[in-house]
């Protein structure tokens, strides 16, 4: 009886992802939400114990999508790609893309469907306009591999790394609005919302976004 | 000396008592209250065996509904009264189990057209005072859930906790939560489909004509005749159980290997031991199931297709349901592929159902359902206590 007491200390003691406790903050309490490569569930879990959503999610690799619905989770497994196309438009108060737009094939088509899918859409992705990466390409000519970009180019799943500014160029031509966007530095720290943009983007190693689409009728 | 072969299959009674007196509790309906088909006949009177397990709780909150599939029957976690063998899904269903009889009550009847104890073929006929054979209505699965439902009805439970079913189970569970939306809080379709594809009608149609071709089957009057078609059955029984495995389950189980020799002996003797294997599996099945309801069982299937009355579309099945849905599929299921789970789950999607999807890793092919797959154990007991603490059920220690 004793590896249980230890597992459940750990487990509360867990510190939630820096973007988590901001989309946390984001999502209003008793909302919709699905989340898109959810993971093990982690922001599943935490909006959940946190504001009482009624939560879904898709994610790719088999064994984590079994993890969460093991954990009582309601999760598919399935493609960001491929699956958004069944879902009804505004299904959803909140469909977020945590950490995971730079991995997927069409981004632009992921992007516009969470807006239809959501009433809001929430994404967050690694800011490739961070001055390291900038400085590590310019002085060593390689790609960088740091925390946020752990993967050496080969074997990254990221397809379509963009900048802070990359995205909100790609939030304008989809019509979405950027309610809040908030972009953290390497330690952590959310960066003053007072910087303009070319600043988050250099000093910014992720950021996120909350998004409201507006349903075109030429989409 | 025909078919398989002469020492193949041993003597069977014409027709066996479980028929008309299973050894499981039976509830029957008598001509006041017919079933009413969707081949548009009546068949009255009808009956339902069914067995139970745990308790109904005070609110009649906790019943699950566990549907079989094919060739099970409603003995899912008790011994069975013909083989003497545990139950069919005893790994699954029991106290402390995944499906958890200390905290669930657990009901699991045969269906409608089934041979051990439910109205089927076998059954006596009570116009005629004879079996029915083949002027027992063509039923289908949609039947089968009806037949069910008149038996929650008579429990007396309203809303069923989950209905769980693998294979045809599945496609009840499917029913189920498409037909009674209000009655159905969980809803677990396991390695299943939302239509019968044209290969499964394929193989079905060649274990239908194995038993036609069969002499003693005799249009479907062998009880009359005092026969058996038990080559004939214990041939489809065999090209069905092929189907129910994979490729690389059986390389692994069997290989080339020779059956209790050393060496080929240029004959058509079972040399070979997944021969062996096929034949017993044949033949021990003869025993306990019926011919005819087999042939109505595998047409059920067929006719098989939740788009049909949903205007083609799937999703219009499930419009508006509130059911929490968790679908399974396996890898190495050829027989209901992924691809099949992976449309129901769609279909659900359309709808914004709550819906999760599993697909485990197993290399047992469509059996593996019934197998100890521990991480689709895992899956079941963790949707399953999810979703009572969602309707209120308490954790599980509360009522060991």
């Amino acid at each position: 009886m004793n590896a249980p007491v230890t597992g459940q200390i750990l487990k509360s003691a867990k510190i939630p992802r820096v973007d988590h406790e901001l989309i946390a903050e984001m999502v209003e309490a008793g909302s919709r939400v699905l989340d898109v490569g959810c993971g093990d569930g982690e922001l599943l879990q935490l909006l959940s114990e946190r504001k009482g959503v009624d939560g879904r999610g898709v994610e790719l690799q088999r064994d984590k999508v079994n993890a969460c619905v093991a954990h009582g989770l309601s999760v598919i497994q399935g493609d960001a790609d491929r699956d958004l196309d069944n879902y009804p438009d505004q299904a959803f108060d909140y469909a977020i893309l945590s950490l995971t737009i730079q991995a997927t094939r069409q981004p632009k088509n992921v992007l516009e469907n969470l807006l239809r899918i959501g009433r809001r859409a929430i994404v967050s992705f690694p800011n490739f306009g961070h001055w390291q990466v900038r400085t590590k390409l310019l002085f060593s000519g390689r790609m960088p591999v740091n925390d946020n970009l752990p993967d050496e180019w080969y074997l990254t799943p990221n397809a379509h790394l963009c900048t802070i500014r990359d995205f909100a160029d790609l939030c304008e031509l989809v019509h979405a609005d950027v309610e809040r966007a908030v972009a953290f530095n390497a330690s952590g720290a959310r960066l003053p919302i007072k910087w303009s943009l070319s600043m988050q983007n250099l000093f910014g190693e992720k950021a996120v976004f909350l998004l409201r689409g507006h349903p075109a009728p030429h989409r | 000396m025909t078919g398989v072969s002469p020492n193949l299959v041993a003597p069977v009674s014409r027709r066996h008592p479980e028929v008309d007196t299973p050894s499981s509790p039976v509830v029957h309906f008598d001509a006041s209250a017919p079933l009413r088909l969707a081949c548009q006949q009546d068949l009255a009177p009808f009956s339902i065996a069914y067995e139970t397990y745990g308790e109904l709780n005070a609110a009649k909150s906790n019943a699950i509904l566990i549907c079989h599939a094919l060739t099970a029957d409603q003995y899912v976690a008790s011994r069975h009264p013909i083989t003497g063998k545990p139950g069919w899904w005893d790994n699954m269903v029991g106290p402390g189990k995944p499906i958890d009889t200390n905290r669930f009550y657990v009901i699991c009847s045969n269906v409608v057209g089934g041979c051990m104890g439910s109205t089927g073929p076998a059954s006596i006929n009570p116009k005629t005072g004879a079996p029915y054979g083949l002027t027992f209505p063509v039923i289908t699965v949609g039947d089968m859930v009806e037949a069910q439902a008149r038996l929650i009805d008579y429990l007396g439970i309203d809303q069923l906790f989950a209905v769980i079913g693998g294979s045809m189970g599945g496609m009840q569970c499917l029913e189920w939560a498409s037909r009674y939306k209000d009655r159905v809080f969980a809803a677990v379709p396991i390695a299943t489909a939302a239509w019968h594809s044209s290969q499964n009608i394929a193989f079905h149609e060649v274990g239908r004509q194995a038993v036609m071709a069969d002499p003693e089957w005799s249009g479907g009057d062998y009880y009359a005749a005092g026969k058996v078609p038990k080559n004939g059955l214990a041939v489809a029984r065999m090209a069905a159980h092929i189907t129910y495995l994979s490729e690389e389950a059986l390389h692994r189980k069997f290989g080339r290997s020779l059956q209790d020799r050393s060496a080929l002996s240029f004959s058509f003797n079972a040399e070979f031991q997944v021969e062996s294997y096929l034949r017993h599996q044949g033949s021990t099945f003869v025993d306990r199931f019926d011919a005819n309801s087999y042939l109505y069982i595998t047409r059920a299937l067929d006719y098989f297709d939740m788009r049909e009355g949903a205007g083609g579309v799937l999703a219009n099945a499930f419009r508006g349901t509130k059911t929490r849905f968790c679908v399974v599929s396996f890898t190495s299921d050829w027989l209901y592929p992924t691809r099949e789970s992976r449309e129901i789950v769609q279909a659900l999607n359309a709808v914004a159902a709550n819906v999760s999807f599993v697909e485990i890793e197993s290399d047992k092919g469509h059996d593996a359902f019934l197998l100890e797959e521990p991480t689709f154990f895992a899956t079941i007991r963790g949707f399953l206590n999810a979703a009572a603490m969602k309707r209120g059920l308490g954790p599980a220690e509360a009522r060991t």
